[in-house]
């Protein structure tokens, strides 16, 4: 089989000494869809940026057409026929769509050098017609919704003459429907004659979408099968390098008395739009609840909000009886509020600070900790957090080493380790295995349930669906601000319901969602 | 992963020690090549300006310690950059850029001045008072660049340079109006009551007992640092002010208080200065003795505990330039040349990290070709990804 693009003993060192890529033979034919599938830190954003030319590879040759190419920047790449659609879009908001798809290569009104918007607008209504990518062309870019702007991005890949698409977890920010469309869309571009590396971790995305799977594990190529003589066990078990635990198991919720009551909480964000919308909820002990939705419906805002990052602008906040409105984190933490951040390498831990610091950043205050004159007994905190290193197995060689030194999951291990161990009643739990290994994302479910199971109320909120569903006890779903759903039994309902929900397409009515509140 | 565990703590232990020395032994080695380094461009310079390069190198290099008055010179001038080097150390453990020291230091003097002319009191307590009062007053004015930094999100670098200007006309001001001896035909103040003065540390030299307050000084702002809860917060919030904020450490207040500290230490110095060195306030000029702090500090890789080091360094190429300008035809400026490039090899990351990222690289190389020699197949049984690390770290000790 004659390969479009191919790689030959591709190896990546990056200069911190990560070997992120190791000998890896890749190869995709003209005219399929390639699903690439690895977990996270398995080396497929560095094979994708090896391709893209944003980074040059340490050893081996990248062939195309079988002839072997160089890229020094992704300039070269896109003016090669390859284009590429990030995770994170590369738009700018305060644009309209038409003027982001022309950018760096805008049509001029003739033969002068002003901008010519309308030209702009029928090139991107043109070519959204021709590959059934249907965009507003003249609305910003902030208006509209995650989906539209990936087709944009898709659309502006191949506005600059793509031919092989690189996709990077396109469907991380999608609903289910949305996810339908966009394999209906892609399935389109396959029949024009267009090659697409589809990278995800979703195993059943890649089998309702992609004609052949190529494996990565630990920076390595692992195997390549044809989609159609594959099972997923056999996949997974390649991922992993061993048998993995798919389900989450764990005993029906003895829900007790409510333990945090949130009432009407509202935050304008830097657009001045709503992100929070009056939003009411309550927190039982014994009881996960899970939040749904897209991110950026404002459950980040939420989550700040109840744990005294962000301020609500109406409302209240009251932790077992006592008002706590508005409160610094310091004031919520000690009224037994712990919070796990959906971002740990910016606030969750303190990179350069050392594991022990980063573990007793929370308590070092406690008369365990601090003796007399403001002295801190350091060998105690040097023991309780060894301590915690040992239960929560956080992979290191020492206490002493900074934690910018770890991998994601034992960073993530760390603030669990911190959060967990704070002797708290409420636990405020956000995306609490993003970019975290399988294994440990195993270890850290089972803790949020041993913890539930401790009698603490759980707050969770991630945007794996998968996850929220199977963990939580009951659910609300988060659209535009608002909640506009909640299920007491979180297993009474389906992903697709939850999709309608977290589009907006459904609503329940006011009494249905006020049960949350659980009066 | 599991297997290394049953080994036992042994062979762990060695590389828990292995590791942590090499990062701190690091940073040490690149310091001392960047002091030698701006050593040996010093000389390289003689040589080129200089009629009688051989004479004026030895001056140079050899000249704080020919004599013994040159050597006790050297020790007294320690004193007031130990002090602004410490306070700095504070401010930049907090990760802000304030130079604030610079007012907290020359007010220090200012408020020393007048307590030394104007009060009556027993020796002994004449110059602690002064420290006291001017180390009140020292911290005081640090405060001001963090708290608009706080309030208004003024750059705390810009705002503490404009207060130095600020706060030295209003010293001079000060003296000019309250304070000036008018018999005198420079600018000076009226001098020092006889009770103001510091004790000699050695007879007929200026070795005073400053000296003693500074070494004090090291060891209380380290404890401060390294062992109180204040130097926790502080150390946490200029690791990730966002973490700091997120774990419920009050990091605006905490911001504050840092500032305090180091402008009281700065206040003090001034007035340690003043009693220690002078009979009455003479300085035609503000000092500055604030940037040769930030040398100090950078020398000192921001830890209190090197800053005898970084400071008996730095006096020692101010006394040598100074003898041999006094002795030869180079020009005793030269000195700040040397300091810039000091300044630019410790402030370039690229140079600072240089070890670092050699020895990573190599490790990862030393990790690859592991898994080139290993028997084909690809797939492991062991199936730890973070196996490699540690195959990683051992390659590196090899």
């Amino acid at each position: 089989m004659d390969y479009l693009l191919r790689t030959e003993g591709l190896s990546k060192v990056y200069p911190n000494g990560t070997l992120a890529n190791k000998q890896v033979d890749f190869a995709v034919a003209k005219g399929e869809i390639l699903g690439l599938v690895g977990e996270n830190g398995a080396g497929k954003s560095t094979l994708m940026k090896l391709l893209y030319g944003e980074e040059s590879p340490s050893s081996g040759t990248i062939y195309l057409d079988g002839k072997p190419i160089g890229f020094s920047s992704s300039q070269d790449a896109i003016a090669a026929g390859i284009g590429m659609v990030h995770q994170h879009f590369m738009l700018v908001p305060s644009l309209s769509l038409a003027e982001n798809l022309v950018l760096g290569q805008e049509p001029k009104k003739g033969k002068s050098s002003f901008f010519d918007l309308e030209k702009a607008v029928a090139i991107t209504e043109e070519l959204g017609e021709k590959y059934n990518l249907k965009v507003f062309a003249r609305a910003r870019v902030v208006d509209v919704s995650v989906s539209m702007r990936q087709k944009l991005e898709i659309l502006k890949a191949l506005y600059r003459g793509a031919k092989i698409l690189i996709l990077d977890e396109p469907t991380a920010v999608l609903t289910p429907q949305e996810t339908d469309e966009l394999f209906v869309e892609l399935q389109a571009l396959r029949s024009h004659g267009h090659t697409i590396i589809f990278i995800s971790h979703k195993l059943n995305e890649i089998f309702k979408l992609c004609d052949r799977v190529s494996v990565m594990r630990d920076g390595r190529m692992i195997g390549t099968h044809q989609v159609a003589d594959v099972d997923r066990q056999t996949i997974s078990n390649e991922m992993v390098g061993r048998e993995v635990l798919l389900s989450v198991r764990k005993d029906k919720a003895k829900a007790g008395e409510k333990v945090l009551v949130a009432k009407d909480l509202s935050y304008i964000d830097d657009f001045g739009i709503a992100a929070l919308d009056h939003v009411s909820l309550a927190l039982r002990k014994g009881e996960i609840l899970g939040v749904v939705g897209v991110d950026g419906n404002g459950q980040s805002e939420l989550v700040r909000i109840l744990t005294g990052s962000a301020r609500s602008l109406s409302g209240s906040v009251v932790v077992k009886g006592r008002d706590l409105t508005n409160q610094k984190p310091g004031a919520l933490r000690r009224a037994g509020v712990a919070h796990i951040a959906e971002d740990r390498m910016t606030v969750g831990t303190a990179l350069p600070a050392s594991i022990e610091d980063n573990l007793m950043a929370d308590r070092y205050f406690h008369p365990e900790y601090k003796g007399r004159a403001g002295f801190l007994k350091q060998a105690a905190m040097a023991r309780a957090a060894t301590e915690i290193v040992t239960t929560f197995d956080i992979r290191c060689k020492s206490a002493k080493q900074p934690v910018s030194s770890l991998s994601g999951g034992n960073m993530q291990k760390v603030v669990i380790g911190r959060e967990f161990t704070a002797d708290a009643d409420i636990l405020v739990i956000a995306q609490p295995t993003r970019g975290v290994d399988v294994g440990a994302i195993e270890f850290i479910h089972k803790r949020i349930i041993e913890m539930r199971d401790q009698g603490k109320a759980v707050l969770l909120v991630s945007s794996d669906l998968q996850e929220v569903m199977s963990m939580s006890d009951s659910l609300v779903v988060m659209n535009s601000g608002k909640i506009v759903a909640y299920f007491e039994d979180a297993s009474a309902t389906t992903d697709k319901e939850l999709g309608l929900y977290m589009l907006g397409l459904k609503k329940q009515n006011p009494e249905e969602i006020g049960k949350v509140l659980h009066e | 992963m599991s297997d290394a565990k049953t080994r036992g703590p042994g062979p762990l232990a060695s590389v828990k020690l292995f590791f942590t020395d090499r990062d701190k032994l690091e940073p040490a080695v690149i310091t001392l090549l960047a002091a030698i380094f701006a050593i040996l461009m010093g000389v390289g310079l003689i040589f080129v300006v200089s009629k009688d390069p051989v004479t004026s190198t030895k001056n140079f290099l050899l000249g704080p310690f020919l004599r013994t008055y040159n050597f006790y010179y050297l020790l007294v001038a320690m004193v007031p950059i130990t002090f602004t080097g410490l306070a700095l150390c504070i401010i930049y453990q907090l990760k802000y850029m304030s130079l604030i020291v610079d007012s907290s230091f020359y007010t220090g003097a200012i408020v020393a001045t007048a307590i030394g002319v104007r009060l009556a009191l027993p020796a002994g307590w004449h110059p602690a008072v002064a420290m006291l009062a001017a180390g009140l007053a020292g911290g005081l004015i640090g405060t001001l660049p963090a708290i608009l930094k706080i309030k208004w999100r003024a750059n705390e670098l810009v705002s503490s340079l404009m207060f130095n200007y600020v706060f030295y006309f209003f010293g001079s001001f000060v003296i000019l109006y309250f304070l000036r001896d008018r018999n005198q035909t420079i600018l000076a103040s009226m001098p020092f009551q006889k009770t103001f003065a510091l004790p000699k540390l050695v007879e007929n030299t200026q070795l005073h007992a400053g000296f003693i307050i500074a070494a004090v000084f090291v060891a209380l702002v380290s404890i401060f640092l390294f062992r109180t809860k204040w130097g926790y917060q502080i150390r946490i919030t200029g690791a990730n002010p966002k973490f700091a904020a997120y774990a419920g450490i009050p990091v605006a207040s905490v911001a504050i208080f840092a500032h305090f500290v180091s402008g009281f230490i700065g206040g003090i110095g001034g007035a340690v200065e003043m009693s220690g060195l002078y009979r009455a306030f003479i300085w035609q000029m503000n000092p500055s003795y604030a940037w040769d702090g930030v040398i100090v500090a950078m020398l000192a890789r921001k830890n209190p505990k090197f800053v005898p080091v970084s400071a008996f360094f730095l006096a020692y190429m101010r006394v040598g330039a100074d003898f041999m300008s006094r002795r030869g035809d180079v020009a005793f400026e030269f000195i700040t040349l040397l300091q810039g490039i000091i300044i630019l090899i410790l402030a370039s990351d690229k140079i600072a990290n240089y070890f670092k990222a050699r020895r990573l690289r190599r490790n990862a190389f030393a990790a690859e070709a592991a898994l080139a020699a290993a028997p084909a197949g690809g797939v492991r049984s062991d199936g730890g990804g973070k196996g490699t690390a540690g195959a990683a770290g051992t390659g590196g000790k090899a």
